[in-house]
């Protein structure tokens, strides 16, 4: 570990989720077929206009809200200008003067400790089209030219790799449970840049900062991030620290390292100006108090409720809010009625292996809340033993029939002790030599017996009912 | 010939059955050809348009121009530029499309300077356009082939936009009518964009009543335009009544008043007393006139105030022009030199110049000093209009300094700081948003001159009406460019 304080700050760019893209009518989604979702304002065709989603300015409110964001009194954009070719208008549709919000921040586990991590702001733009490079060629997928793109970006309030990569993992899950962005970095829906300096102990002023961009996963931001450290904590301790430049460098995913790309006197000047075809519009409160009341529980507040309210361990909550799929599970068991702690149990050990062993997701999951209740009743009830419960989850899940039809009369468990002291009274009838033996301290004998039960019931007799009518007997 | 008649009169035509719209069509490219050869007015000439029913819409069956800056579906649509030369467009301009909803019948594409970034006609990829009344002379711009077209009577109407004057002044210089209406009514969804906050789509005709019609038919709100507006209540054929009585117009002392000019030219005191006659029928026809001062150096500052604002909104809005999606494909070996290539060989000098201008004045240490300034002037002069219009109806205005000029020496006027304000103060209007039409009031030296008539914004029909009102007094209605050589 570096004896330097690490400074980091970060941008985290995630696509959002909409019927049609941010300023066209094209639509959003993904395609393995290049170019089929383009309409001729995402290719930039002379005389396109842009109109802005509605959709996506409430995703981003959203998000600018639970993340306690101040928000604009009104709506308009900015042109960011550069020459890209997957930037087919020459401009990007941003939001510089006027984010969606301002000086927000958010609170993030590490570990046993909290931490607060301020946001600079948080702003809606288009994503540019995709590259794909060949040794000869490349290739311009439209695509996602124009999809909308949420912004994030943080104050340099971050200090080492861990926290980045537990404040990005945290972002992600808000984004999934308030169902904005599905925030899969395998997609390709999270992109981040990545600024980084160090500092001594008695430094008044923050070190030289560089930028790395586009790292597109939190892997790779963590790589990023330990590489930078190092590169920078080596020049300063051989007093070269002046080596390190405010510069734009990129990650190599093959190395490993990070490589320079231009340095700050190089740096683009963008020319931001206000988009002209959106006229500003006034977001009203109603509208705003609307979105207010539309943001879920999120995860960090699910967690306190489960430990503090329904009695779960940290570990397991933990588990539970890690995806918001398992969250809604686990609360809609306890909407009927079952109780938390068994469903936590059921949830964590079984349910997540069988979703790993598959490799499916809850979605996919045949045991419905519901189904589970049928079986965590029925062990609750005394009518089937946790044995059975066990297999008539596997089965329930291999045939894709409710728990219910493997419950039946048959298979039911023996509870009533009316009906088991009677074939316990008849089968000490026929074993006095064995309670003689049993009394004279051969105690391993009373197992025997249990086994003589379960043989009459064929296994069915409630064992616990068994030893106590037994002992009582035995006396 | 039919074609040369007013819209009203071609519908009554058509309804009786007198003439069919593949008639007027044939008519319409015959004299089509002979203007190209005349005015070389046209980057396209449609050879088998789409000929359309007859209904109770009074466009219908009526051939139209279009500016060569409205996207056309599969129809050449350049620009007038290089970088478009062989640009085939898979989407239809709102504007063209509800005008041929309408039943008009589009017949040939007009040049324009290229872009719309010039007030000659003289900077069209196809080479420079001729004034109908005199070859020799430009027809100004950037609707030149438009305004060339009307004027010789191809069609009665065809469209423009309009960004500084570009409607509005080339009317004026080929004897017709240039009307831009309020911003906003009608949609720029498919308008090749020069500057966004202000570009305007209108038209160019041979009378008021023309203008309203096909405005009416184009207006609306569009879904495709965020910064159109609902206007389903304004009918502007309906409103045209020709009474004026009690309006109140008002005109701009320090450009109008001839002794504000130290060396006058004979062409100027010509203008200026024409211009003294018109506010006489004005005021026969019972408005008032009133003349008001305008804070000088505002008005000095408006060419430059134009010149950054809209360099600044061209430079952004034509860096989709890469060659990367469409136009022609740039040589070289890395993205940067493809398009610069590109860039290179396709804009005129004209054109990079504007677009360096424009940089330079949107880069970070100079924006607030240009582009934030020039906007706060922009806003200064809105105000005043604004405030001048709780007082009055409309501003009314000479175009230009006089007539249009010779096209071997166009640098002589555009260097005369003098009149500079004069003319170029019908830029207020697209500084506002204005509703703004300019109609012809007379002749100096055989060539003809306009009047500007400016009213509010959503005002348009009060403001069509006073042109109306004028043109009605005036024997300049309906008048098809003659040139006297050939007579």
């Amino acid at each position: 570990m570096s004896k330097y304080k690490a400074v980091i700050g970060l941008e985290m760019h995630c696509e959002l989720k909409s019927n049609s893209k941010v300023f066209s009518s094209a639509k959003n989604a993904y395609s393995d077929i290049p170019n089929s979702y383009v309409s001729p304002v995402d290719l930039g065709f002379p005389g396109i206009l842009p109109t802005v989603n509605k959709e996506s300015v409430r995703e981003a409110l959203m998000m600018a809200l639970a993340f306690n964001c101040e928000t604009p009194e009104y709506m308009y954009f900015d042109r960011k200008n550069y020459y890209y070719p997957d930037l087919p208008k020459g401009y990007q549709i941003t939001q510089m003067h006027s984010p969606v919000g301002v000086n927000g921040k958010i609170v993030i586990n590490l570990g046993d400790s909290e931490k607060e991590v301020l946001i600079h702001d948080i702003h809606l733009e288009e994503d540019t089209a995709s590259l794909d490079h060949y040794s000869d060629a490349t290739l311009i997928n439209y695509n996602r030219a124009g999809v909308p793109l949420l912004e994030l970006v943080t104050e340099p309030c971050l200090n080492s790799p861990e926290e980045a990569v537990a404040f990005l993992e945290y972002v992600r899950r808000c984004y999934q449970y308030c169902d904005v962005s599905d925030a899969d970095t395998k997609m390709g829906q999270i992109r981040c840049d990545v600024n980084v300096s160090i500092m001594a102990d008695g430094d008044s002023h923050l070190g030289t900062k560089v930028e790395i961009k586009n790292v597109n996963s939190f892997s790779n931001v963590y790589d990023t991030i330990a590489y930078e450290i190092a590169r920078q904590t080596k020049l300063k301790d051989e007093g070269r620290y002046d080596e390190v430049e405010q510069e734009t460098r990129r990650f190599d995913e093959e190395t490993g390292t990070t490589i320079r790309m231009r340095s700050k006197v190089d740096a683009i000047d963008y020319k931001y100006f206000v988009e002209p075809n959106i006229p500003k519009y006034k977001i009203s409160k109603d509208w705003l108090e609307e979105i207010k009341k539309s943001i879920p529980m999120l995860p960090r507040e699910r967690k306190l409720k489960y430990i503090n309210d329904y009695g779960l361990s940290l570990y397991d909550a933990n588990i539970i809010i890690k995806d918001k799929d398992y969250a809604n599970y686990f609360e809609e068991c306890i909407q009927l009625g079952m109780d938390p702690k068994t469903v936590a149990n059921y949830l964590t050990v079984q349910i997540i292996a069988y979703l790993n062993k598959e490799d499916i997701t809850l979605k996919d999951f045949y045991l419905k809340p519901e189904y589970l209740k049928q079986i965590i009743t029925e062990v609750n009830n005394g009518n089937i033993s946790s044995k059975q419960a066990k297999e008539i989850f596997n089965k329930s899940l291999e045939e894709k029939k409710e728990p219910k039809t493997f419950i039946t009369k048959d298979n039911a468990q023996i509870s009533d002790a009316g009906e088991l002291t009677k074939i316990i009274t008849d089968i000490l009838a026929n074993n006095q030599e064995q309670i003689d033996a049993y009394h004279n301290g051969k105690s391993n004998l009373f197992d025997y017996f249990v086994g003589q039960v379960m043989k009459e019931t064929r296994g069915k007799a409630n064992p616990n009912i068994v030893k106590e009518i037994l002992n009582d007997k035995l006396k | 010939m039919n074609i040369t008649k007013s819209i009203e009169e071609l519908h009554t035509l058509l309804k009786n059955k007198e003439v069919t719209p593949d008639e007027l069509v044939k008519e319409s490219l015959l004299k089509t050809k002979e203007v190209q050869e005349k005015c070389n007015a046209f980057v396209t000439i449609i050879d088998n348009p789409r000929i359309t029913e007859v209904t109770d819409n009074p466009l219908s069956g009526i051939p139209f121009g279009v500016k060569d800056n409205y996207s056309t579906k599969g129809i050449l649509s350049t620009g007038s530029s290089n970088t478009l030369k062989d640009y085939v467009p898979i989407f239809t301009a709102t504007a063209v499309e509800k005008l041929e909803n309408a039943g008009a019948i589009m017949v040939n594409k007009t040049a324009l300077d290229e872009f719309g970034m010039g007030g000659t006609g003289t900077t069209c990829a196809t080479g420079v356009v001729k004034n109908p009344w005199d070859e020799k002379r430009m027809c100004a711009g950037s609707s030149a082939g438009s305004a060339a077209a009307v004027a010789s009577g191809v069609y009665p109407f065809a469209l423009g936009s309009d960004t500084g004057d570009s409607i509005r002044k080339p009317a004026a210089y080929c004897g017709i009518v240039g009307y831009k209406p309020t911003y906003g009514m009608i949609s720029r969804y498919g308008l090749f964009p020069f500057a966004s906050s202000l570009d305007h789509c209108g038209v160019l005709t041979r009378s008021v009543s023309d203008a309203a019609y096909v405005v009416d038919a184009m207006k609306g709100i569009d879904d495709k335009d965020q910064t159109t507006w609902d206007s389903k209540d304004i009918h502007l054929v309906d409103s045209l009544s020709g009474d004026i009585k009690g309006k109140k117009l008002f005109y701009i002392k320090e450009l109008v008043n001839i002794d504000n000019y130290h060396h006058p030219s004979e062409m100027l005191k010509s203008h200026l007393e024409n211009f003294q006659k018109t506010l006489d029928l004005v005021k026969n026809l019972g408005a008032s006139v009133t003349e008001v001062s305008f804070d000088q150096s505002l008005l000095n500052a408006l060419p430059s105030v134009y010149v950054c604002l809209s360099c600044a909104e061209a430079t952004s809005n034509m860096s989709n022009l890469t060659g990367i999606i469409f136009g022609g494909r740039g040589v070289g070996n890395t993205p940067d030199e493809i398009m610069m290539d590109h860039r290179t060989k396709g804009f005129s000098p004209l054109i990079k110049r504007r677009f360096v201008i424009g940089s330079y004045i949107l880069q970070k240490e100079n924006q607030e000093r240009y582009f934030n300034n020039a906007a706060r002037v922009r806003r200064l002069i809105v105000d005043k209009m604004k405030d001048f219009f709780k007082s009055y109806d409309a501003l009314i205005m000479p175009v230009g300094s006089g007539i249009a000029p010779y096209l071997d020496d166009d640098n002589n006027m555009i260097d005369n700081d003098e009149v500079r304000c004069l003319e170029e103060h019908l830029q207020i209007g697209n500084f506002g948003g204005f509703p703004s039409i300019t109609i012809p009031s007379g002749f100096i030296s055989n060539m003809p001159v306009g009047v500007n008539i400016t009213g509010n914004c959503y005002d348009d029909e009060n403001t069509l009406n006073i042109a109306y009102a004028l043109e009605s007094v005036m024997p300049y209605k309906n008048q098809i460019a003659k040139d006297d050589k050939n007579e």
